[in-house]
């Protein structure tokens, strides 16, 4: 090959470079950047200091075992995390074992595939305040209940809780679980399924040391998508929550609305780590390039 | 600055030249349009602001009175702050509450407006420009507008403290903001703000989550319970704040609160699904809960109003012209038709007396007097608000601005205020 092949992927990932450097790698520096300036109720001004990171972390090694505002935020936004990765890989995989294994034509998977997606079809907040009317204290579900006589007053945990929020990020993320998982189980060849089950395995022992593992790129990459989508979430939460339930999104949120830029873009560059933290940790369990 | 010359250099007579040489057409209008009215007509003012006061109803009769077009960018109140300090040159003019003044004034991002251009300058309610309500003076506690309706000078960054030729804002609209109930929920009458921290309604109460806000409606309570007397509940010290944020926290874990609220049909929606019964709302919110024929009542307390007003700005970089057409807005703004259109709505006009010769008497009695409603009462948008009899919750202009306790503010301690804020939505 001569040397103007050797040029070539450079060229054709220019585009993607230049797209991702104008706005993503030059904003991000931006973000680092003020995160170390001053700031007062109207302006900001270039310092290299460290005490909106000090602020952000105040009080938080000396309250323990209390936990300070930082600490109990990002602990709620992890267990979130938590949970909605476990809920949505679970039903995620079921649902693409469905499509794959189960549902025999080609043409019905799509069609299946599809209408995983119609949720979509309308907005993130729409979709949202749908569950209000549901489960509300004067909602369908309670009047069900109340009907029913299964309870004497209204249930009302339903809404404005641990448990909305946690309900309206499985409903709107399962499908990020779904889809790469999906792709992954399509490509595996079934004659390994069939030589397991040839060699003795039961059904379990097929599904936990066949499929399981080959499906490992898709669920690396839908965890991924949960993860970052949960960690920097405030407007579930937000909505779902009854703005009770503390986000880190939302910390950031107001401070920009005050005016303190700088404090936010620390609060951000923490978030950044963290998710970061996360992402590393997950692709020291699956190598997602070796198996794509 | 390179931008002046956009403005000032280039006059209407070669902008004119120019566009008659683009199109013999546009030249054929420009002919026939009365000169007496071109200083203004065909102008667009890009007019910043919350969806509260930019009514469709209000552009299109501004059109026809005076050519001008005005383009919405509603935004919510947080947002018009942030857009002042770091975009001012993406509106032509502001709608922005005098709370937010002591952040934006010293950024020099906004100028004085000359009191000589606005013809109704000496007739603006005094209870914005004195504090004074028919001579007596109201609650000054928080950034009354009163404090910073002045400019030292058009380009000042400092509030005079007597009266200038400068206006920071020329007002629009302002209220008395007092706590939303659902009486048919309640069944009883309510007297006093310590009703927001009262256990009788536990987890049927919300909050406004903008810290500004909603740490004045809780300090209201917290004073109403008697639990602390601040020197100033719109500007606290630390111990104040510490103090009203630890109450809030240990309401909050004993579930007082149902959820709190940003937006304005957040709020509705609490009131009107009855999730909650009792909460910090805006009066047009008690309007949209009202239409819905849901009762919702907006009783004056014991302890008084926290009030609010809102204003017209003109950023620094706007010029030549547009400076033009935004003065003979605002003075349109305030020549009746818009003020007795918000008052309508249960706003306050600026100038009462221009919006009193564009309501009839009854609507004037039952908004302005406290009148028992001689005829039916309509929205400007012909929603039935209250049957004839009907009197409006808190009484009659005096009876509700005059006890105006606190404003809307920004604390000295605003920083603090925020972080412990978020400790409290944390909790």
């Amino acid at each position: 090959m001569g040397s103007k092949s050797n040029k070539t992927p450079y060229w054709q990932a220019a585009p993607m470079a230049a797209v991702f450097t104008l706005f993503f790698a030059v904003p991000l520096a931006v973000i680092v950047i003020v995160s170390f300036w001053q700031y007062n109720q109207y302006s900001i001004t270039p310092a290299f200091i460290f005490s909106n990171y000090t602020d952000i972390f105040s009080g938080c090694i000396r309250q323990l075992p209390d936990l300070c505002t930082t600490f109990a935020t990002y602990l709620q936004t992890l267990i979130f995390c938590a949970e909605v990765w476990a809920l949505t890989l679970v039903i995620g995989f079921a649902l693409a074992y469905f499509l794959v294994f189960e549902v025999r034509t080609p043409t019905m998977q799509v069609v299946l595939a599809l209408i995983c997606t119609i949720p979509f079809w309308t907005s993130n907040v729409i979709r949202m305040i749908s569950w209000i009317p549901l489960l509300g204290r004067n909602g369908l579900i309670n009047q069900g209940l109340l009907a029913l006589g299964v309870t004497d007053h209204p249930v009302e945990w339903l809404l404005y809780s641990h448990f909305s929020v946690l309900l309206a990020f499985v409903h709107l993320n399962t499908v990020f679980m779904i889809i790469p998982i999906l792709n992954s189980m399509a490509r595996i060849d079934r004659s390994l399924i069939e030589a397991a089950r040839d060699g003795g395995a039961s059904g379990w022992q097929t599904l936990w040391n066949v499929l399981i593992p080959l499906s490992k790129p898709g669920i690396a990459i839908g965890s991924i998508f949960v993860i970052t989508v949960v960690m920097g979430d405030y407007i579930t939460i937000g909505i779902m929550g009854g703005q009770q339930i503390a986000s880190v999104g939302k910390v950031i949120q107001v401070q920009t609305n005050f005016l303190q830029f700088p404090l936010a873009a620390a609060n951000a560059v923490v978030l950044l780590a963290t998710v970061l933290v996360l992402i590393l940790g997950l692709t020291r369990l699956v190598d997602i390039r070796k198996e794509l | 600055m390179s931008y002046r010359l956009n403005g000032n250099s280039v006059d209407r007579r070669t902008f004119l030249k120019g566009s008659a040489a683009a199109g013999g057409a546009l030249l054929g209008a420009q002919v026939l349009g009365a000169p007496a009215v071109l200083a203004a007509d065909g102008m667009t003012l890009r007019y910043l602001g919350t969806a509260v006061n930019q009514s469709a109803d209000i552009a299109k009769k501004c059109k026809e009175d005076t050519g001008i077009t005005i383009e919405y960018i509603p935004v919510t109140t947080d947002e018009v702050a942030k857009r002042i300090i770091t975009q001012p040159n993406s509106f032509d003019m502001v709608d922005s509450e005098y709370f937010s003044l002591p952040n934006l004034i010293p950024s020099g991002n906004l100028v004085g407006m000359d009191a000589k251009k606005i013809k109704y300058a000496d007739k603006l309610a005094t209870v914005l420009t004195k504090g004074m309500v028919d001579g007596k003076m109201v609650g000054m506690q928080g950034t009354a507008p009163a404090k910073v309706f002045y400019l030292e000078g058009e380009h000042s960054a400092k509030f005079a403290k007597e009266q200038t030729e400068w206006i920071t804002l020329i007002p629009t609209t302002y209220n008395a903001d007092t706590l939303g109930m659902r009486p048919d929920l309640i069944g009883h009458e309510v007297k006093h703000w310590k009703a927001l921290l009262d256990p009788e309604f536990k987890g049927r109460t919300a909050l406004i989550n903008v810290p500004s806000i909603g740490i004045m409606d809780a300090a209201m309570a917290i004073e109403s319970a008697g639990l602390m007397t601040y020197g100033d509940k719109g500007n606290q010290t630390k111990a104040e704040i510490d103090f009203t944020i630890d109450t809030l926290i240990k309401a909050k874990k004993a579930g007082q609160f149902r959820a709190f609220w940003t937006d304005f049909n957040e709020s509705v929606n609490l009131m009107a699904s009855g999730e909650v019964v009792l909460q910090s709302m805006w009066s047009p919110a008690v309007t949209a809960v009202r239409s819905k024929g849901i009762k919702c009542a907006y009783p004056g307390l014991a302890e008084g109003y926290r009030g609010w007003a809102s204003g017209f700005g003109i950023p620094k970089t706007t010029r030549g012209k547009k400076i033009d057409a935004a003065y003979e807005f605002v003075n349109w703004f305030l020549s009746g038709w818009a003020g007795a259109f918000l008052n309508r709505q249960g706003y306050y006009s600026a100038v009462p007396e221009t919006a009193e010769e564009f309501m009839k008497p009854y609507e004037w009695d039952f908004w302005m007097e406290g009148k028992p409603a001689a005829q039916d009462i309509h929205a400007p948008d012909g929603t039935l608000i209250e049957k004839a009899g009907a009197m409006r919750d808190g009484g009659s202009y005096a009876a509700r601005m005059g006890h105006v306790a606190c404003w809307n503010s920004v604390m000295e301690q605003n920083e603090y205020m925020v972080r412990k804020w978020n400790q409290f939505i944390a909790a």
